[in-house]
């Protein structure tokens, strides 16, 4: 057990894991994973290659060539920088490149902001990438060490991208559990890679040009990467779980079993989310929590059983999707109940922008909302914003 | 030295079958820089002509290992694949006892704008690779647009020629000087009608160990608007002009001027063999060709003060 914050907790799995090369450009607050990789190497604790570079840009190309070349490799960025990265991000999911990459979230400008919340990774969303959003630092730590083992294998070949809130990622110390290197090691077992440029032996073009004759064809043989991963996910955080006793799935419900009410939403907000559930069951209200852990692949299925029984659901979203009806949690959710013959009401809620608290009052206040019901006619929606001033 | 023939014998590894223009360029440079090392090359491409004519799925034009990412990042991404060819050589895990030489191919737009910070960063962290700047001193494969490589004066498709504006209003870039600045241990500035010369520095540039920049003038018909079989002597014509010099540096500070013209001649016969100068050539436009004449000698002179005295003093 070590007492460390989020952004540690991923440069310690990195120096557990050993990435073949870390490429860094500054970004607050992700950079304080990589200035931890750095120290680690400076060290000599770890012997990982460090590469800086000169844009978050040249970043994710960098990493692109160290994947495409069959190395293991690793970078961290947030906000602004995983902005600049979006065209590269296509082309490293297309190329079948098995990066990962820690994503403090942040807001994304303007007004530039330091804060959590999820616009940064939310606007990478059809980028082609797995995203994983963790709680808190034991989850960042347990997720990244999931993250090489989920991306590498054979029929995912898929880059991962792993969140935690910028919030819990640089400021608030916690108790992790760390597992030993050994224990680390014998968990990851790198499979072969896909493919490397630096075999000389059988030359290969990457990144062709290609005419509306192929192009369809090539995408959709990409998307059965990401769809591969829906069971490899759960089968390493089944894996994760029998090893460590931390078990893993696309989405951890809370006291959601006899539920009628129930919160959904994603990373750090969970924490006063799980509190709030506790103190209403102390009143007997029937409340519950379901936080999602996987967003892409989108686990559409999964969700719709565990939701379909409740009587409302209140869906949290912490990022501000402009001309939408609700955020892309909204969104996906009211599509994955939309089939089912029993569903809940559903309600959009915003909250969290740039940083901005959410309390347990907050939450509580939720549930009794969507206990009265609001706006229940259909198609139509209002989006209610949390401790936001008049 | 090599001759034509020893050269010819080589294998090609740029095969035809490729969509690029009749009469351009680009061929003719790759297959001198592709055959100036006996090593293996990996190569990261630009988007731009060439990927895009000679990587048409499922074809290929290319027997090496090729790779293609983005416009503006050639230079970092062939940063991450020479970094992982240290490691496995560290870890004793490289598939093969050879050597293998790193090269990024690059247009004008991608070099001297769009990766730029790419290029300059590549350099600056000491990569062993060489770059290689094709210079069509145009955004060919979008329609021949503007670069901060178009001369002044030259018509594009975004500059264009009108009742008012007499084309592109701003000098060309110096870029071979830029990259100088960042004191590599090679750069070179070379041109197809040489054969000799863009082999030799391509050679220098595989065999120097860290990064190199070339800087090789690529004549394209389409966006230069001129009958592609007068494509490579045209670039003879620059250099006999000092529009565009040969020469190199070394290591940040000696340059040799590989070429010095006998008979220099005057700018006009650059500009009226294309038509993207055409207009220059009307009485109201006289003073931009002046001003060109101007800018040129006095680039001119500058070389060969910095050849007398090194670039530095
Ligand atoms: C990020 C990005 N912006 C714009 C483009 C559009 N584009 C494709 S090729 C090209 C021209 C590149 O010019 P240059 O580097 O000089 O190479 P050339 O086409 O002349 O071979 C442009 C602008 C692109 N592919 N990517
Ligand atoms: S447009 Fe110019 S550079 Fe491009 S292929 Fe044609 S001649 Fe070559
Ligand atoms: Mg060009």
């Amino acid at each position: 057990m070590e007492v460390i914050d989020g952004n540690f907790a991923i440069a310690e799995a990195i120096k557990q894991i050993g990435p073949d090369v870390v490429i860094s450009y500054p970004q607050i607050p992700s950079i304080l994973i990589l200035e931890s990789i750095a120290s680690f190497i400076a060290n000599g604790e770890m012997d990982s290659e460090f590469l800086n570079v000169d844009s978050d840009y040249s970043a994710m190309s960098a990493c692109i060539g160290v994947a495409a070349s069959g190395g293991r490799v690793f970078t961290a960025t947030a906000s602004q920088g995983l902005a600049l990265m979006h065209e590269t991000l296509f082309i490293a999911s297309s190329l079948r490149l098995p990066i990962v990459m820690g994503i403090t979230n942040r807001a994304l400008a303007a007004p530039i902001n330091f804060n959590a919340d999820h616009s940064d990774s939310m606007a990478q969303r059809d980028s082609g990438w797995i995203q994983i959003f963790s709680e808190n630092s034991q989850e960042a730590y347990d997720n990244i060490i999931q993250a090489f083992k989920i991306a590498e294998n054979k029929d995912v070949r898929t880059p991962v991208m792993v969140g935690i809130d910028s919030t819990f990622a640089f400021n608030l110390h916690e108790n992790v559990n760390v597992q030993t290197n050994d224990e680390i090691l014998e968990f990851e077992n790198k499979p072969d890679s896909n493919y490397s440029i630096l075999d000389i032996e059988n030359p290969k073009t990457v990144g062709s040009f290609c005419t509306p004759d192929y192009f369809f064809e090539h995408k959709i043989n990409q998307n059965k990467g990401i769809e591969s991963s829906r069971k490899v996910i759960k089968d390493v955080g089944r894996e994760f779980g029998d090893r460590f006793n931390r078990y893993y799935g696309y989405f951890e419900t809370y006291k959601l079993e006899d539920a009628e009410f129930a919160v959904i939403l994603m990373s750090s907000a969970a924490g006063t989310a799980k509190k709030a559930v506790d103190e209403m069951r102390k009143k007997g209200e029937k409340v519950g929590l379901l936080k999602l852990r996987v967003f892409r692949p989108f686990p559409y299925k999964e969700l719709g059983e565990s939701l379909s029984n409740l009587k409302s659901i209140a869906v949290l979203d912490r990022v501000l999707t402009p001309g939408t009806y609700g955020g892309p949690l909204f969104i996906e959710t009211m599509a994955a109940l939309y089939s089912l013959e029993k569903r809940p009401l559903v309600y959009p809620y915003i909250y969290g922008l740039g940083g901005r608290d959410i309390t347990l009052k907050h939450i509580e206040d939720i549930f009794d909302d969507i206990k009265k019901g609001f706006n229940n006619e259909k198609g139509n929606f209002e989006i209610k914003y949390i401790n936001l001033r008049e | 030295m090599i001759t034509l023939k020893e050269l010819t014998n080589k294998e090609d590894l740029f095969v035809s079958g490729h969509g690029l223009c009749p009469g351009c360029g680009i061929p003719v440079i790759l297959k001198l820089v592709l055959r100036a090392t006996e090593y293996p090359i990996v190569i990261s491409n630009a988007t731009g002509c060439l990927q895009v004519a000679s990587t048409e799925f499922p074809a290929t034009s290319w027997k090496l290992n090729w790779i293609h990412s983005s416009l503006g990042n050639a230079a970092s991404t062939i940063s991450g694949i020479e970094t992982m060819y240290r490691v496995l050589k560290k870890q004793g895990k490289l598939q093969t006892d050879t050597e293998i030489k790193f090269l990024a191919i690059v247009g004008d737009g991608g070099t001297n704008d769009i990766g730029l910070s790419s290029l300059s960063g590549a350099i600056e962290r000491g990569h062993d690779f060489v770059y290689l700047c094709y210079d069509n001193q145009s955004y060919a494969n979008s329609g021949g647009q503007r670069s901060s490589a178009s001369p002044i004066g030259t018509s594009t498709s975004t500059t264009p020629t009108g009742k008012v504006l007499p084309g592109k209003l701003q000098y060309k870039k110096d870029i071979t000087k830029i990259i100088a600045a960042h004191k590599l241990p090679y750069v070179a500035q070379t041109a197809p009608w040489n054969w000799e010369d863009l082999y030799t520095k391509a050679k220098k540039a595989f065999d120097i160990e860290g990064p190199a920049y070339l800087n090789v003038l690529n004549p394209c018909p389409k966006e230069w608007k001129i009958p592609s079989n007068k494509s490579i002597e045209l670039t003879r014509i620059a250099a006999d002009t000092c529009v565009w010099p040969l020469y190199e540096i070394e290591a940040g500070k000696n340059i040799n001027i590989n070429y010095k013209p006998e008979n220099k001649l005057p700018v006009t016969e650059w500009l009226k063999r294309q038509n993207r100068f055409k207009h220059l050539l009307n009485v109201e436009n006289r003073w931009i060709v002046d001003e060109i004449q101007n800018v040129i000698d006095q680039n001119w002179k500058c070389l060969l003060k910095q050849e007398k005295r090194g670039i530095n003093n």
